[in-house]
């Protein structure tokens, strides 16, 4: 057996558990009678425990802690989900309080047109509202029933009701597609697209408004 | 443990953001670990550890969950880290790092300019001749070597994990063992 082309290569094979028992049988024979290879294989093995023996280092203290509050903020409506969640029967007398009082059912099944609270410097194309790049927001903006693509920039609070973001700034890593993170909304975020969150969403507003009247 | 993980990913999916909170836990000590034999520099490892578990949250509607998560993860950490390693400036240590002494830095030179004069490698100590050398590395080779040996992941998982052929793990694994040897052989 040629020592570098063959042995050598049968014990790299050995190592990944890739040898027939045959294989394995040459490998041997090969071994004892050869002591350069003998050597040769002792070293790879050696090598393979040193490098086993490295400390293992941990991460520093408040590691988690320090992603956790560089994570972009989370979508409102988890954070009332959580709530809810939690305080059941609070939440069973709220929707109930709501559906009675407002008549939302009706409102929400009565609407299924697009809208949009701004129109000024904004495109729309199909069910798709776009603010196109260069062009600024200054207010809040509400899209009803269409999906809202943002290459320009939103001050105010965005709410997305009955309708996706369509984002499309992307970073890449070797070939993959990632995103980055949320587009160029300076206010808050809220998508909206159920009922129950149609009705979080006027619930939120109702408790705004409580509160802006007391200021 | 892996459904444990597989449950709270779930959770992040529909927006639970306190449930990744128990998967960066989970992971970080690996995570951290694994950056840092990279990179051999404690800031750049913790900061490239974080912004790997960051973009795995952004991301996490890439991630397929017929897939391991931990493999995903790596993927995403061991670009990254590479991702680091291909913007270093040739003077990057110099600059920033040299100043202190301790053990760290030494590292660091190292994984720029690959050996030492022989006398100084023989006066540190055991464990900081391997992690030395293991730094000295090419990256291809190391972050083979380090996810088969450190973190005991199968050929195949580090296949998918670096989407490279299985063929090519085992190549370079047997490249990088050789590489390994012959640096360690004298140790
Ligand atoms: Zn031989």
């Amino acid at each position: 057996m040629n020592c570098d082309k063959e042995a050598v290569k049968l014990m790299h094979q050995h190592l990944d558990g890739d040898l027939t028992k045959e294989e394995e049988m040459q490998l041997k024979i090969h071994l004892e009678g050869c002591d350069s290879c003998q050597k040769h294989f002792h070293e790879l093995k050696r090598s393979i425990t040193l490098l086993k023996s490295v400390e293992q280092v941990k991460a520093p203290e408040n590691f988690t802690k320090d992603i956790m509050q560089k994570l972009p903020t989370e979508k409102k409506q988890v954070k009332y989900m959580r709530w809810f969640k939690m305080h059941p029967i609070i939440s069973a007398a709220a929707i109930f309080f709501i559906l009675m009082f407002s008549g939302l059912f009706t409102a929400w099944e009565q609407d299924s047109q697009l809208t949009v609270s701004k129109q000024e410097g904004l495109i729309i194309e199909g069910d798709t509202v776009i603010v196109p790049e260069g062009v600024t927001v200054k207010d809040d903006l509400v899209v009803k029933n269409g999906n809202l693509k943002i290459d320009g920039t939103v001050e105010g609070d965005v709410t997305l009701i009955n309708g996706e973001i369509i984002d499309e700034k992307e970073t890449t890593i070797d070939g993959e597609v990632l995103l980055a993170s949320a587009g160029d909304i300076n206010g808050e975020f809220k998508e909206v697209d159920q009922l129950f969150d149609w009705i979080l969403y006027h619930l939120n507003n109702f408790f705004k408004s409580i509160f802006s009247w007391s200021e | 443990m892996d459904l444990i993980i597989r449950d709270k990913i779930k959770q992040v999916k529909k927006g639970d953001q306190t449930a990744y909170e128990d998967v960066v836990m989970f992971f970080q000590d690996k995570i951290f670990q694994h950056c840092y034999r990279m990179l051999g520099n404690k800031h750049e490892a913790e900061d490239i550890a974080q912004e790997a578990f960051i973009r795995a949250y952004v991301n996490i509607h890439s991630y397929d969950e017929n897939r391991k998560f931990s493999t995903w993860l790596y993927r995403i950490a061991t670009n990254l880290t590479i991702d680091r390693i291909r913007k270093r400036k040739p003077d990057y240590y110099l600059d920033a790092e040299v100043k202190g002494t301790d053990g760290l830095d030494m590292y660091s030179q190292l994984a720029t300019n690959d050996r030492l004069p022989e006398e100084e490698v023989q006066g540190m100590e055991l464990q900081n001749q391997i992690e030395s050398e293991i730094l000295s590395l090419p990256p291809k080779y190391r972050s083979i070597i380090m996810l088969r040996y450190l973190e005991e992941f199968s050929l195949q998982e580090i296949s998918d994990i670096l989407d490279i052929p299985l063929g090519t793990v085992k190549t370079r694994i047997h490249r990088g063992r050789e590489a390994l040897r012959k640096k360690l052989r004298h140790v």
